[in-house]
């Protein structure tokens, strides 16, 4: 289905209705800690493969390492590059410019990555997303969207000199430096799942899976890796 | 028992690239032999003098190794020394030797050496034209499993093995800029040229060194031993950073767009087991910007009477046996050629001190340099001639040799006998034009080279040295180099200029005389008279089977191939498909470009089911989902269920239970207490802007245009054509803000249908779609105590009826975590589905148990969820529909808004004359005769059991379930024009003879009015 | 197995990222409810399958979830272009013909 009675990039700027304030439902997810000791216990996706015991049994040797960075604050933000509202309010509340194309930026602990032309995913510390969200939807007008899915994904490291041959047993994906450089994003498959897959350094890579999926992902990574060694990291 | 020390008869005390520092035993057939390291399996076998290595597949004659390459069609064993590690259709020739192999022939039952086939082969041989199984065995249908299977094994095609294979096999994923095929000169050349350039280049060849026809060459490069070449080259090849050298490795497959497929086999040279932790075989998808095809050439082999006697061999392979292998397979040769190559045959058995009967030359008068080499030696040369028949049965033990005319028609002179044990042919040289076959490029005919070429082809591809019918090594290494820069600069690498160019230059090559096209050797007997000439030597098909073919009226070259069966084996025909077309050509007296060729497809040679896997076997065979508590579930003794890749908790047995028994505590704990279900799996997406309800009431066949903040809705979701595909709670979280929930299946369908209408209709809506499946867990509390035992859980919201009615959400806190509850119900009582944030659904799950235990709370699975809502009456998307029923048909009327102003998806289709007309089948309630009796689902309606077969079917069950709440079975199902017949029977034929009677009912077997769940 | 340039990400990626939805530029017709039947058969159900070029929806289903259009020749399986829903295509028969 394609309907060509419809430009959308003219429907779009004649609709474009940048003052308008979406009247959507922020929710604060995570317990508020009321006394210490008492507060419910969160379970990553990957709780239950015991990482910690893993790390502290584990080889030390190995060419690849593998971390997961569990519990972070998830915002999905969707809005348009021509809308001024939304770009200048991200800009104005992080302090820093939405990424282009399959780019990303990371200044302190938050770091945002480019996943489609009008969606980026941006990572604060899980204590930080609701009252980072309500900034954000303060500032930002017109059409956007921010959609909070810390519970719903996490985020694996994947390090050492022999990572890149596990990824490319797992993607399709051309990792070499000539097409992969240091911050570049790419939401691609990943095994029999899919992955968004960011180069954080020459030897390091990071990977965001969804939740119900990080167990075949995991189970994936420590077979892919046999040959090389696996170093877990608590 | 044969020791190690034992003699090889035919191995040489010197030469070859064998490690003769590493003698090792194999097992062929039950019999220990020696070799040693860097020997093919095929050329120890030769080495220890076995001449019968199958029997063929049609008329069981004994066979022997013909080739040294891929292109052997005979020597195609079953390797392994356990049942685990069998391996059928292994090519001796490609099969590097190691200290324990066994090894067996497939083809000959009972035995190779004594099969009883071959008296019918023998006795019937003429009986067995062409087609002979389709003829003879396709009759009566119902006997075809029978010959069938005996033909299988007559056939010995191989096996596989019963047991699980214990080695490893994975994928591997690469992106080049050039990718190069094959590792001759052309390849290596290739591959360094472009390499040089700082391209990505991948360089892959079957064989476990690299280095081609040059292994076994006496020419000299840049003055140099061609070996010594070799060497260089892949020496500075392996220090580049930006190349991968992949020996082993057969490029099996060339695919759109510059794909390609490589088998790589890692450890089979090491033993019958890969080394523990090591991979046994690699498979490598490439994809590349540019492809260099140096694959080569396969050599003809001429087609004379018996020229399938053990004993009949490609003149390169005895040149290869000798030269790289120190083994001569043979005492005495005699060798028959059409060209200037195939001398090197006779020369390099010469020179290993072993006698050649003669030379038989089909050309009248050859005068190349080879002709004064072979005189030089004293070897008698027959010219203007052609062995016409090989004697002999398990061994050639002579020919019969006889002058031809020039043009290889007809034999014009007396027959001579010579004796011999050997005889090499050479016929010339076929291009390996598979690959490029392998993406629809069509190969075409060059008259002076006699051969096929790549054709015309949309791939960035390239061809070097003898894939294009250049044969002479000074050619190969130049165009090598040529398309190798050009490949690069083509890449973005380099500059495709002559001045970087250094071409290897050759010493003392010597210019080739012209060959002469000879593809079926005359006999003094018409063809369909004289012994057999094979063409396809792996499908028995022989020239007069071809002409017979033709003459049957078979004129299109692929029905020739398909009604004889040439190149239909694992070898695809790579040494008798040209052979085969030249004669099907000469006998319709057409030209060989008129009749043109069939073309091959992937793989090039027979891959296992291993590398085709990979990894994805096993655990790893499909992704599992779980939910947030599935370690609970497994704690608590769920059997699980698969819904899509997820792993749902089908019921909670306890210890003695059956099934039923479960379910019937399950389903009478939720209605009489409480129960609880994970339903995390139900797909969720989060809907945000200003055009959210107007996008709704498109996508759904009701209103919601007036849905207030804080309220859910059921929605029905169809196509274009008015059938319901997808069905859900929607709430209303903010007035430009909603999530829906789809079926556990549809999620990720139902989203790319959002976006497809949003991107493609209305990208004019302001509306942006997220999942959140994974993000929110689900607690479905469902029966009568579910508001007491969640009041117990939260102090934030008010849980009473009055202001938290049914079809409600709110916000609060339960068990301390931040949480929405929506007060919807699929079972029919009083019923809360609690969301948290998935980190958290474990923890509040565990509350949640610990505060019900005086409710007796019980975990139910989806079996049990099944059974409760079909009691009320309630679909499944999936179950109860199947793509061809509308919401009327349903009985579900009541969810389509026909006053909406936008003619939302469906409404149309609903319309439609077929979806209005009277009479279609409609969902109704069963109730059977026998209370205790439950329908098969899928069971079948009829009106009159008693009516002769075929019967006039009315529609069928679709849902069918015991309800131990209320003590009979029910079923819910459709029945033509059902709605309008209530309280009538209908049957259900059983397949066991039995009839099931049933009453047509109102769906809703449970509280009609609602009364459970409205408290 | 295809390389597909996606024109939102701007580049080539494997074929196992997206999916093929069908014929490209079937419009929805704006006023359903006064097509006839047989109109509405046409929209629902009749496409075309040409032997050369061919206009085709895909998405980019494991990338960024965007549609887009490829003019694809049926018979050689190259891809011409891509272009964005909305667009039109540059390639087409009556053009190379």
């Amino acid at each position: 289905m394609s309907n060509l009675n419809i430009n959308p990039q003219d429907s779009a700027v004649t609709d474009l209705d940048t003052a308008f304030k979406p009247d959507c439902a922020q929710m604060r997810q995570t317990p508020v800690q009321a006394e210490a000791g008492q507060a419910p216990r969160a379970e990553s996706p990957l709780y239950h493969a015991d990482l910690a015991s893993m790390a502290a049994k584990g080889p030390l040797e190995g060419g690849v390492q593998l971390q997961e960075l569990s519990l972070l604050g998830h915002l999905v933000i969707r809005g348009s590059l021509d809308n001024p509202a939304f770009v200048d309010g991200f800009a104005q509340v992080m302090g820093f410019a939405l990424p282009g194309k399959l780019a990303s930026v990371e200044q302190g602990d938050a770091s945002v990555r480019w996943i489609a032309p009008d969606e980026w995913l941006l990572v604060v510390p899980g204590n930080e997303a609701f009252e980072l969200e309500g900034r954000l939807r303060e500032l930002m007008a017109g059409h956007f969207s921010i959609v909070n899915v810390s519970g719903g994904q996490t985020i694996l490291q994947l390090s050492g000199p022999d990572a890149v041959k596990v990824l490319k047993k797992s993607t399709g994906y051309d990792l070499h430096d000539r097409n992969f450089p240091v911050g570049k994003v790419v939401t691609t498959t990943f095994a029999k799942t899919q992955a968004v897959i960011r180069r954080l350094d020459a030897q390091q890579w990071e990977l965001v899976i969804r939740r119900s999926f990080a167990d075949y992902v995991w189970l994936w990574l420590q077979d892919a890796s046999a040959e090389y060694g696996l170093i877990v990291r608590g | 028992m044969t020791s190690s020390n034992h003699v090889q008869p035919n191995r040489l005390q010197n030469g070859g690239r064998i490690d003769r520092s590493q003698p090792v035993t194999f097992e062929y057939n039950n019999k220990t032999y020696p070799g040693f390291v860097g020997d093919t399996l095929a050329s120890a076998m030769l080495a220890n003098g076995i001449d019968v290595v199958g029997r063929s597949f049609k008329y069981s004659r004994p066979r022997g190794i013909i080739a040294a390459g891929a292109d052997e069609p005979n020597a195609v064993l079953q390797l392994g020394a356990t049942e685990a590690t069998q391996v059928p259709n292994v090519r001796a020739t490609q099969q590097e030797l190691f200290h324990g192999l066994v090894a067996k022939s497939t083809n000959g039952w009972p035995s190779t050496d004594n099969d009883l086939m071959s008296y019918v082969g023998k006795v019937g041989g003429r009986m067995m034209p062409p087609g002979f199984y389709y003829k003879t065995f396709m009759y009566p249908q119902s006997l075809w499993d029978t010959y069938e299977g005996f033909i299988r094994k007559a056939a010995g095609l191989g096996r596989s093995p019963v047991e699980n294979d214990p080695d490893i096999y994975d994928q591997i994923n690469h992106h080049c800029d050039v990718m190069v095929v094959g590792a001759g000169p052309a390849g290596l050349s290739a591959a360094l040229a472009a390499a040089r350039t700082g391209a990505r280049v991948i360089l892959a060849d079957e064989q476990a060194e690299f280095g081609g026809m040059l292994l076994h060459s006496d020419e000299l490069i840049d003055g140099q031993p061609a070996q010594q070449w070799v060497s260089r080259v892949v020496g500075e090849l392996v220090g580049l950073e930006n190349v991968t050298l992949l020996p082993r490795s057969t490029v099996n497959g060339y695919h759109d767009h510059n794909f390609l497929t490589i088998h790589e086999r890692r450890t089979d040279h090491l033993g019958d087991l890969a080394p523990k932790g090591q991979v046994r075989q690699r498979m490598h998808r490439v994809r590349a910007a540019w492809v260099v095809l140096a694959s080569g050439a396969i050599e003809r082999p001429l087609v004379y009477a018996n020229n399938d006697v053990p004993g009949c061999m490609l003149a390169s392979a005895v040149s290869t046996y000798i030269k790289r292998y120190a083994v001569v397979p043979g005492n005495q040769l005699v060798l028959m050629t059409t060209n200037d190559q195939g001398y090197q045959a006779a020369l390099d058995w010469h020179d290993a001190g072993r006698k050649v009967v003669a030379i038989v030359d089909t050309r009248a008068e050859p005068t190349g340099a080879c002709v004064l080499e072979a005189q030089r030696r004293g070897i008698e040369l027959i010219k203007g001639s052609a062995v016409i028949e090989a004697k002999g049965s398990k061994r050639v033990n002579g020919v019969s040799v006889a002058a031809i005319n020039a043009s290889g028609e007809r034999v014009t002179g007396n027959i001579r006998s010579l004796f011999c044990d050997t005889l090499a042919s050479a016929g010339g040289w076929s291009p390996a034009v598979h690959l490029s076959c392998h993406t629809g490029s069509r190969p075409e005919w060059r008259e002076d080279v006699q051969a096929f070429v790549p054709g015309k082809t949309v791939q960035k591809q390239l061809t070097a040295g003898a894939i294009n019918g250049s044969y002479r090594l000074s050619a190969c290494l130049e165009e090598g180099v040529r398309q190798g820069v050009l490949a690069a600069a083509n890449a973005g690498f380099g500059q495709q200029s002559d001045d970087i160019v250094e071409i290897p230059s050759v010493d003392g090559e010597v210019e080739q005389t012209a060959p002469m096209a000879l593809f079926h050797v005359p006999h003094t007997k018409p063809t369909s008279r004289a012994p057999k000439q094979f063409v396809d030597y792996q499908t028995d098909v022989t020239a007069a089977g071809i002409e017979l073919a033709t003459r049957e009226g078979f004129e299109s070259i692929e029905h020739v191939k398909r009604y004889t069966a040439m190149g239909f084996g694992t070898d695809q025909g790579k040494l008798g498909n040209i052979n085969g077309m030249a004669i099907a050509a000469k006998s319709m007296n057409k030209s060989i470009p008129e009749t043109g060729t069939t073309i091959f497809r992937p793989n090039y040679t027979p891959i296992t089911f291993g590398a085709i896997a990979g990894r994805n076997c096993g655990e790893l065979f499909d992704p599992k989902r779980y939910s947030a508590m599935h370690r609970w579930h497994v704690e608590n003794g769920a059997k699980f269920e698969d819904v899509g890749q997820w792993k749902r908790p089908w019921y909670f047995p306890k210890p003695g239970e059956s099934m039923q028994d479960a379910l019937n505590r399950e389903c009478l704990a939720t209605r009489e207490s409480v129960g609880i279900l994970d339903a995390s799996t139900l797909g969720k997406i989060d809907i945000q802007g200003k055009d959210a309800r107007e996008f709704l009431g498109r996508v759904y066949t009701n209103a919601w245009a007036k849905l207030g903040v804080g309220k859910c809705r059921y929605g029905l979701m169809c196509g274009e054509d008015g059938m319901v595909f997808d069905d859900g709670v929607t709430a209303c979280l903010a007035e430009n803000h909603f999530v829906m929930t789809t079926t556990t299946g549809g999620a990720a369908r139902v989203l790319e249908w959002l976006e497809l209408y949003h991107q493609t209709e209305w990208p004019e809506l302001e509306v942006y779609f997220n999942t959140v499946t994974d993000q929110w867990s689900t607690l479905t509390i469902s029966g009568p105590n579910s508001r007491k035992l969640l009041s117990e859980l939260t102090d934030d919201i008010d849980l009473s009826g009055d202001n938290f009615k049914f079809m409600d959400w709110r916000e609060g806190t339960v068990a301390g975590v931040p949480a929405r509850v929506f007060r919807i119900s699929f079972t029919g009582e009083l019923s809360f589905e609690v969301n948290v944030q998935s980190n958290y659904g474990m923890q509040v799950w565990e509350k949640v148990f610990e505060a019900g235990k005086k409710y007796n709370l019980t975990p139910y699975g989806t079996e049990t969820m099944h059974i409760l809502r079909a009691e009320k009456g309630f679909i499944i998307a999936g179950q109860d529909t199947d793509g061809s029923v509308t919401p009327m048909d349903l009985g579900m009327g009541w969810c389509v808004a026909n006053n909406k102003p936008f003619s939302y998806i469906g409404k149309r289709g609903m319309a439609r004359e077929d979806c209005v007309k009277p009479n279609r089948k409609q969902l109704v309630g069963l109730k059977t005769k026998d209370p205790q009796k439950v329908i098969p689902e899928g069971s079948q309606a009829v009106a009159d059991p008693n009516q002769p077969i075929p019967m006039t079917m009315l529609g069928h069950v679709t849902s069918s379930y015991y309800s131990a709440c209320l003590g009979h079975s029910i079923a819910m199902g459709f029945v033509r024009g059902g709605l309008d017949k209530m309280g009538e029977s209908v049957y259900y034929p059983q397949a066991d003879g039995s009839v099931i009677e049933a009453e047509i009912c109102s769906p809703i077997f449970l509280d009609p009015k609602g009364e459970r769940q409205n408290v | 197995m295809f390389l597909i340039y996606c024109p939102h990400c701007e580049e080539h990626r494997e074929e196992e990222e997206f999916h093929a939805k069908g014929q490209a530029h079937i419009a929805r017709p704006l006023d359903p409810d006064n097509c006839t039947d047989e109109e509405w058969a046409q929209f629902l159900y009749f496409r075309d399958n040409p032997r050369g070029l061919h206009h085709e929806l895909w998405v980019h289903a494991s990338g960024c979830r965007k549609f887009f259009n490829i003019t694809r020749d049926t018979q050689s399986y190259e891809i011409k272009e891509t272009y964005k829903v909305g667009e039109q295509p540059g390639v087409t028969a009556a053009k190379s013909a």
